[in-house]
């Protein structure tokens, strides 16, 4: 077997985007069940006002799954906007910048998503 | 190099150019491919003011009157019907980004993937999320 490390490390060929395109697939399923669970809440149980919309998302089970698709959607968002920007914009340095600021984009607004669900 | 393969042109494959988009007739499977692609730009831009939408619902009554008073009244000096334009561009990203991603799920599931299904699938995608978007506007709207 050729060895796969160091200076002889394998940097091309299948595979390399296997784990982006599972994860994006995976986090896809988590955040169409949680769009599912949504609905179905919002449309059966009566008038929807304040009192109503916040009592969904204070169940326990229901802040830890819409942690889980905060988290999925970050990841989701970072392998598709990845994929933008890998394919138009082709200067490495201004590449990495939006990369940067797509990863700084995406934390900010997954912090501030935590922050509201958990002071609920 | 043999002379026969020498002498004969080959083919030349180029990218298209963004001069050239509005020219190219794409198949329906290429529109839902390159629709997929904006509607998910467009919400990753628009992430913050989800996240917004989502405090102001939340966070206490009184904030739960800024987010319904922002379709009406307005926020600032954008009017509430630019808002409610707004949450609507989301409402279609969202229902394409999600059939289309159904699409793909299923794709890759049962391997449906000779011309005529993703030439069917992809005039399914577009009619549904069209439909269900139009039916949401007047839900918004009126």
């Amino acid at each position: 077997m050729t060895p796969t490390y160091g200076s002889k490390r394998v940097v091309v060929g299948a595979h390399y985007g296997l784990r982006d395109w599972l994860s994006q697939r995976v986090t896809a399923g988590l955040m169409a069940l949680f769009t599912i669970v949504l609905l179905v809440q919002v449309l059966f149980g009566g008038p929807l006002g304040y009192e109503r919309w916040a009592a969904i998302f204070s169940s326990q089970w229901m802040k830890v799954l819409s942690f889980v698709v905060i988290v999925s959607l970050a990841w989701h968002a970072w392998v598709g906007v990845r994929d933008i920007w890998m394919d138009y914009v082709k200067p490495v340095g201004v590449r990495l910048v939006l990369q940067v600021a797509t990863i700084a984009w995406l934390v900010g607004c997954s912090g501030w998503a935590v922050q509201v669900l958990w002071r609920l | 190099m043999t002379d026969s393969t020498a002498s004969r042109p080959r083919p030349v494959y180029r990218n298209i150019h963004v001069t050239q988009i509005l020219g190219y007739r794409l198949p329906p499977a290429g529109i839902v491919s390159i629709l997929h692609r904006i509607s998910g730009a467009l919400m990753f831009v628009l992430l913050p003011f989800v996240v917004w939408l989502f405090d102001v619902s939340l966070s206490s009554e009184i904030s739960y009157e800024r987010f319904t008073s922002a379709f009406s009244a307005g926020v600032g000096f954008l009017p509430g019907f630019f808002m409610k334009l707004v949450a609507l561009a989301l409402i279609w990203a969202y229902l394409l980004h999600f059939i289309a991603g159904l699409r793909h799920l299923w794709m890759d599931m049962s391997h449906a993937v000779s011309k005529e299904v993703g030439h069917l699938s992809a005039l399914v995608t577009l009619g549904l999320s069209t439909l269900l978007t139009l039916a949401l506007a007047v839900r918004l709207f009126f």
